[in-house]
């Protein structure tokens, strides 16, 4: 079980707080000329005034630290009500999402902040032609932070680079999601109280999946994990991943098609939906989209202890009579996603959570 | 093969064969409008073969961009009929407009007045990804 401090790769570019008047120059003006902001500049992971657009946005220490703030709300939600008070959140929606939308404006909510924004191209401005980059500018003069989906990728670093409040990407096209994976480490240390020394199952779609390439190379920035990864030879995982857990010595991997074969040496299994539109003939597809339903006689397998996840939504690769099993973890994701945006708007904005203290940087995280 | 060799301009050397006319193209050289010599497909020691540009009244060419298609290339500054310079290109770090990204999901195909940005992933491999998609770029 590794302490923070072993891992503690040299402090980054991205910690120096200097550096987030990039990403937002006018909100981070104001506040590091406040004493208080002063007062916390040895607190070198402090993540205010920054943008969030792919998880290589933030250091380890940073993304831990937004670990331990989520355990933290989780058990002081009365403490934590009015953290955001005063605060508007900005939810720009180019493409329906519900399910993150609602998350993302749930989380300000119930920090005490409020929420302004469109889910659907066709109702806002964009209709007209405006560019992203002109609506960011306009809307950084409405709201304190941003949440932004939109079917193009790079469109979140766009946004990042016309706002002057920070960004946070909810998903760009298939590029990027990085709350998505917050949700995921979320639920890894729920778990265990850990995100290594583990051995991680990924199932289903390998090469499509974003949620998968960005749990695996962010898994690999923390070192120590085993991965096994389960897909049918069509849906093998892309050679730049593979290459992502190469260069970690720590890590390794094994691809393998049959996933009842090591299901019992799994501490995570990650299911993903077999995606209907990746093939080109329905025949192929059923056949795949069958390969993997996860079901109890599957899961008879498994170590007692297993944590079954999930991005969902689900179609039919986790069988119901599974959500009821102690291993399901899926729904429990869902909790953490919100939790960890949470932790996420309220450190972007640099609203302390009343009572939370600090990770030093020493203490053991497990 | 002789071409009579500039008196004050450069010469870029141990182009890849065949790809000198790219090369203009990128380096923004009008053929219609400057003097030049274009040999291609001449015989080298290093590569077998290779392309030459020598091109009269120029003093510099962009070594980065010459990097991204010819990075073997080298240049040679002339003055006076005599070489006074020779210049290896390097892979730059970044590339601002000079290549376009092809990905058609790419937020650049959309958004009007936005750079064109690459960064370079892999030096061995000259692997470059575009900033806001990470789609690799094709010269």
């Amino acid at each position: 079980m590794a302490t923070l401090s072993q891992k503690g790769e040299p402090l980054s570019d991205n910690n120096n707080p200097d550096l987030s008047v990039e990403a937002s120059s006018a909100r981070v003006e104001s506040a590091s000329s406040s004493i208080h902001s002063a007062g916390i500049s040895g607190n070198t992971s402090t993540l205010r005034g920054h943008s969030v657009v792919t998880l290589d946005d933030l250091s380890p220490q940073q993304i831990i630290e937004l670990l331990r703030k989520a355990e933290y709300i989780d058990s002081h939600r009365r403490q934590v009500m009015h953290t955001c008070d005063g605060r508007i959140l900005a939810t720009l929606f180019y493409e329906p999402s519900t399910r993150t939308r609602l998350s993302f404006e749930t989380a300000m909510l119930r920090l005490g902040g409020n929420v302004i924004g469109f889910a659907g191209a066709q109702l806002s401005s964009v209709s007209k032609g405006e560019s992203i980059s002109d609506t960011l500018k306009t809307v950084s003069n409405y709201a304190d932070v941003v949440a932004i989906r939109h079917p193009k990728e790079g469109a979140a670093l766009v946004a990042s680079r016309a706002a002057s409040v920070p960004v946070i990407n909810a998903g760009d096209g298939g590029h990027m999601h990085p709350t998505q994976t917050l949700a995921d480490l979320a639920t890894l240390t729920s778990r265990f109280g850990r995100v290594n020394n583990l051995t991680v199952g990924l199932c289903g779609d390998l090469t499509f999946g974003r949620t998968v390439h960005s749990l695996i190379s962010t898994l690999c920035r923390f070192g120590n994990v085993r991965f096994v990864l389960i897909s049918p030879d069509e849906l093998k995982t892309p050679q730049y991943v593979l290459d992502r857990i190469n260069d970690t010595p720590s890590c390794s991997f094994v691809q393998t098609r049959d996933l009842v074969g090591v299901i019992g040496d799994l501490d995570v299994l990650y299911m993903t939906r077999v995606q209907k539109e990746r093939f080109f003939n329905e025949d192929d597809y059923l056949r795949l989209r069958d390969t993997y339903i996860l079901d109890e006689d599957k899961l008879r397998h498994a170590k007692p202890e297993m944590a079954v996840l999930h991005p969902l939504p689900r179609v039919n690769e986790i069988a119901v009579e599974v959500d009821n099993d102690p291993r399901a973890a899926y729904f429990e994701q869902v909790k953490n996603g919100m939790l960890m945006r949470m932790a996420l708007e309220s450190s972007v904005l640099g609203d302390e959570l009343p009572g939370y203290e600090a990770w030093s940087g020493k203490e053991v995280y497990a | 093969m002789e071409v009579t060799s500039v008196t004050n301009g450069i010469i870029i050397d141990h182009v890849p064969a065949g790809t000198a006319l790219k090369v203009l193209q990128f380096l923004h050289i009008d053929p219609a409008k400057t003097k030049l010599a274009l040999i291609m497909n001449a015989s080298s020691q290093r590569y077998g073969t290779k392309d030459i540009i020598k091109i009269e009244d120029e003093t510099s060419v962009d070594l980065n961009v010459l990097s991204l298609i010819a990075r073997q290339a080298t240049v040679d500054i002339v003055k006076g009929g005599k070489i006074i310079d020779k210049q290896q290109p390097s892979l730059p770090e970044h590339v601002v407009n000079v290549i376009s990204c092809t990905n058609p999901r790419c937020v650049t195909t959309t958004e009007h007045g936005i750079d064109q940005l690459f960064h370079l992933m892999h030096t061995k491999r000259q692997e470059y990804r575009c900033d806001y998609c990470d789609e690799e770029a094709k010269f």
